[in-house]
Formats: structure tokens, C-alpha cells, sequence
């Protein structure tokens, strides 16, 4: 494999981290949604890319759905839940951003340190995907962490996906198969939560999911 | 004959930088000016700004102290010597082993502390105000720069910039993320350091989110003359500092005769007018931030340091 290559595909893996980023600094829903089909497009760019060095081509499918589906249909959707549900102007944050940064910035260095030391036999793409992927899905845990809005933590779940969906493509030879059913049962657990969060509002007049811990009682 | 070469050309390169740099203060203005459908003040507007307050006289506050009136010219010195020791139109020069970036930053850094000191000498409020925003601004702009600093010299395999700028220019570097996220990082310090605009307003004098003209406020003549030309020379510092380790092309290498040198003279003319037309529409399509919104400002630019060095040990680890 030329170093070019190499270089490319960092590239991309290091725009989809700089991308995870870009969310944990976004305080506003809209933006968030667009930097989320930022963050999708970005995905769809790397799997392409590692279709065409591992002349794979079923990966160009996965490239397709995480393109259409990620980002197209579902920023398109939870634009208009966001529109339904009238908060499309509510800034949010639980940390401060500079503490959330550093903690993801400690996350980032964390997955690095813990994936390039388990696989020194893997090659280089493959180690480096697996190191930027598992950076993305811990970023996308703490934006769900960090996040109070329901529409927040489920783009922060989307994330995480994307995250996977890096990680499988850097190991050579996931089967088209289990990529269509793990696109579907997002697909389908991103309806299940469109669903709750209009079932939330109607019963708690928001989607801050402090309410849901208020309700069952929790001490804060 | 090599020695007074290299004098010579050592010496060009310190009165380029000190007489280009109120030019480009001036030119940025135009352009801004320009971008605004205003006419502007003419391009040579800062050097006769620069000679009416060097023939002014100058006037100290009654409780000023000594140090008030040295730390003008321990700014412009510092400033200077920073400025010259960045490459611009040739590499090999004969103050070029110390062009090290690390020493660039404390130089700037001293170059600001007795700033700081000098805001807060006389006992205005306003000084006071302008020092305390200056050294917050530092605190977070400073660790950027070196972390920065930190992800290019890993690449570069070293902090002289002759040589980083000979390596970038060479086919060795490749497609790097990590350089990608330096230079934005270090573009939003240049622009927090050189108090342009989303940080500061360059243009206002009396407004109370400045920060820059705060602590400057007290001083007049020839003073401010220097104080001013020393901030001329730290913004083609950063201009030049990105020029030579992002656009290094077209610089003359350490062997290169009189006409490579002219050539590299010209382009870095050119990049100067390129950069500086960015700067200007940059400033006039952004509004300034609130005061309490810069450590988020720079705390990006911190971050994408920070990012651009952990990708570059993934890179280089494999």
C-alpha cells in the first residue's frame, strides 16, 4: 500500500474525529443536525475511500446507505421533529464546553494509547481506523452524556454508529449482510426514539430528559 | 566575500521586515476599506502616522515610573528581533540557527508581559482593564502556539524554521491532517495575538471591550510611535511565520544567488498582499465577539492543537 493512500484515508478518519468534535462544541440543535450530516458525509467519504484500497466493492453500498440514510434522510427528519416539537431554539449545556473539550480530548489520547497497544500485528490502516474509530464512538458517548435534550443524545447516538460502521470497514471483510442489518435496526431505533420523544413532550411539555429523573423520583 | 554577503543579506532581511511591516498595516486597512465601499486612508497612511508621533513630544503622567518609559523600546526590540528571525524570501541566513520557533514565542511572550506591566504602571482603569483581558488572552493563545508548534515540529523533525520551512516545501510531507488543523489553530492565535477582529477591534480607541489600545492609552509620542510600529511588525510576523511553514514555495535556499533572492523577495510579496486580502475580508464578514466568548474562541484553536499532535503520534507510530 503507498503512503498516499495511507495519508488519505488518515485523513478522512482524522476530519471524522475533528467532525465528532465540531459536535461537542455545537450548542444549538440546527447546527448540531448539520455538523451530524457533515459527520455522515465525511463517513461515507472514508468507507469509499477504504472500498477503493481494499477493491472491495460491496463497501461502495455501505458508502451509499451511510450517504443517503445518514446523511440525507435522518438530519432531513430530525429537522422536522425538531420543528414539530418548536425547539429549535433552545441552547443547551450541562458542562462547560472548555471542561467537556478537554474530556474529550482525554477520551481521543485514551483510545489511541489503548488501541496501538493491542494491535501491533493489524496493519497500518487498519490499526489507525481502529484508533480514530473507537475515538469517534467514545466521543459520541459523551455527547450523549453531556447533552440534557433528548434530540442532542439521539445525534450523539448516531455518532457512535458512525463510529462502529469506521471500525467495521477498517477490518477487512465485514459482510454486506451484517451492514444492512445494522443500518436497518438504526434505522428502526431511530424511529422507536422518534416516537418516545413525541410520547415525552406530550407527557412532560419538554424533552429534557432531567424530567424523566425527576419523575422516577431521583434526588438531584 | 561569503561573510559580507551573509551580513548583507542578514541586514536586508531585518529592514525589510521593519519597512514592509507599516505597509501591510496599511494595506490590510485599504482592503478593509475598500470591502466596506469606503475610500480609505492611502496605503502610506501608517509610516506618516509613525513620523507625526515621532516628532511629538511626549507626555508622562506625573506617578509614571521608569519603566514606563524603557518598556517601549524593550517591546519594539523583542518585536524586532522576533520578526527578522522568521525566513522570509531566503533560508539561509546568518542568524538562521537561532530561528527557532520556541524562541519566536518567548520573545513574544516577554514582549507582551512588560506590555502588561506598562497597562498597569500609571494606575488607570483603563490600563488595568486592558492588561488583565491581555494576559487572559495570553494564557490561553500561548499554550495553543506551543502545542502547535509541538504537532508541526513532529512532522518537521525539528522547531528551526529553515528547516521546517525547507521540509514543508519539499515532497516529503505528504497530505497531513495534523497540518490542516495547526494552520486553522494557528490562524485563530495570530488573530487573537495581533487583536484583530473577532477578539479585538483594531480600528476603535475608546470603547470598553478593547483591549490592545487599552493598555497603550497612556502613551504618546515617540512612544506610541514604537508601540505602534512593534504591532505593525507582530502581524507580518504571523503573517510571514504562516507564509513560511504552510507556503514555503518559492523561498531561496541557503546557496541561492542574487536572482533566486529577488525571486523569493517578490513572492513573499506576494503571499504578504495574498494573506493580508484574506485578512481584510475575513474581518469585515465576522462580527466581534463578546469578551467572554474568547477562552471558547481560542479554546478551539487549543483543542485543534491538541488534535492535530494526537493524530500525528497515530501516523507516526505505525
Amino acid at each position: 500500500m503507498s503512503s498516499l493512500q495511507f495519508d488519505i484515508a488518515h485523513l478522512l478518519a482524522g476530519c471524522l474525529v475533528l467532525a465528532s468534535f465540531m459536535m461537542l462544541y455545537q450548542d444549538r440543535l440546527y447546527a448540531l443536525l448539520n455538523v451530524y450530516a457533515l459527520h455522515a458525509s465525511v463517513l461515507a467519504l472514508s468507507v469509499a475511500w477504504q472500498a477503493y484500497v481494499q477493491q472491495a466493492p460491496h463497501l461502495y453500498v455501505t458508502a451509499l446507505i451511510a450517504l443517503v440514510f445518514k446523511a440525507i434522510i435522518i438530519p432531513v427528519a430530525l429537522h422536522r421533529i425538531i420543528k414539530r416539537l418548536g425547539i429549535h431554539r433552545e441552547i443547551e449545556n450541562v458542562i462547560g464546553i472548555g471542561l467537556t473539550m478537554m474530556a474529550g480530548i482525554g477520551l481521543v489520547a485514551l483510545s489511541m494509547v489503548v488501541m496501538l497497544r493491542v494491535t501491533p500485528s493489524a496493519d497500518a490502516l487498519a490499526r489507525e481506523d481502529l484508533a480514530f474509530a473507537l475515538s469517534v464512538v467514545l466521543l459520541g458517548l459523551l455527547i450523549m452524556v453531556t447533552r440534557r435534550n433528548a434530540v442532542s443524545q439521539v445525534v450523539g447516538f448516531m455518532s457512535l454508529e458512525n463510529g462502529l460502521v469506521l471500525a467495521a470497514t477498517g477490518a477487512k471483510g465485514m459482510p454486506l449482510v451484517v451492514e444492512i442489518s445494522v443500518a436497518f435496526s438504526v434505522l428502526i431505533a431511530f424511529i422507536v426514539i422518534g416516537v418516545f420523544l413525541f410520547r415525552i413532550r406530550e407527557r412532560f411539555d419538554s424533552v429534557d430528559v432531567q424530567e424523566l429523573d425527576r419523575f422516577r423520583g431521583e434526588r438531584r | 566575500m561569503n561573510a559580507l554577503s551573509d551580513v548583507l543579506s542578514q541586514g536586508a532581511q531585518m529592514s525589510l521586515v521593519l519597512g514592509v511591516a507599516p505597509l501591510l498595516t496599511g494595506f490590510v486597512r485599504k482592503v478593509k476599506a475598500r470591502l466596506l465601499r469606503r475610500r480609505g486612508p492611502p496605503l502610506l497612511q501608517p509610516y506618516r502616522d509613525l513620523i507625526r508621533l515621532m516628532r511629538k513630544d511626549v507626555v508622562l503622567a506625573d506617578n509614571a515610573s521608569w519603566l514606563f518609559r524603557v518598556i517601549p523600546y524593550l517591546i519594539f526590540a523583542g518585536t524586532w528581533v522576533a520578526a527578522s528571525l522568521v525566513p522570509t524570501f531566503g533560508n539561509g541566513l546568518l542568524f538562521s540557527w537561532t530561528a527557532d520557533l520556541i524562541a519566536i514565542i518567548a520573545l513574544l511572550g516577554s514582549a507582551r508581559f512588560f506590555q502588561a506591566l506598562a497597562g498597569m504602571d500609571v494606575g488607570t482603569a483603563f490600563g488595568g482593564i486592558g492588561s488583565s483581558r491581555e494576559v487572559m488572552i495570553a494564557s490561553l493563545a500561548e499554550p495553543a502556539m506551543l502545542i502547535t508548534v509541538f504537532s508541526v515540529a513532529m512532522i518537521a523533525g525539528s522547531t528551526q524554521l529553515p528547516n521546517v520551512a525547507e521540509f514543508m516545501g519539499s515532497d516529503a510531507v505528504g497530505l497531513r491532517v495534523s497540518l490542516g488543523m495547526a494552520f486553522v489553530a494557528l490562524t485563530i492565535v495570530a488573530l487573537a495575538e495581533n487583536a484583530r477582529i473577532p477578539v479585538d477591534n483594531p480600528a476603535t480607541h475608546l470603547e470598553l471591550t478593547m483591549v490592545h489600545e487599552a493598555m497603550v492609552l497612556e502613551y504618546s509620542g515617540r512612544h506610541l510611535a514604537l508601540i505602534d510600529l512593534s504591532s505593525h511588525l507582530k502581524l507580518l510576523l504571523y503573517v510571514s511565520l504562516i507564509a513560511c511553514v504552510f507556503l514555503p514555495w518559492g523561498t531561496a535556499t541557503a546557496d541561492a544567488g542574487v536572482g533566486r533572492l529577488v525571486f523569493g523577495a517578490l513572492l513573499y510579496f506576494g503571499k504578504l498582499a495574498g494573506l493580508g486580502f484574506l485578512l481584510a475580508v475575513f474581518e469585515t464578514s465576522i462580527a466581534k465577539m463578546r469578551v467572554f466568548r474568547i477562552p471558547e474562541f481560542l479554546g478551539a484553536a487549543l483543542m485543534l492543537a491538541l488534535l492535530a499532535t494526537l493524530l500525528r503520534f497515530v501516523s507516526g507510530s505505525l
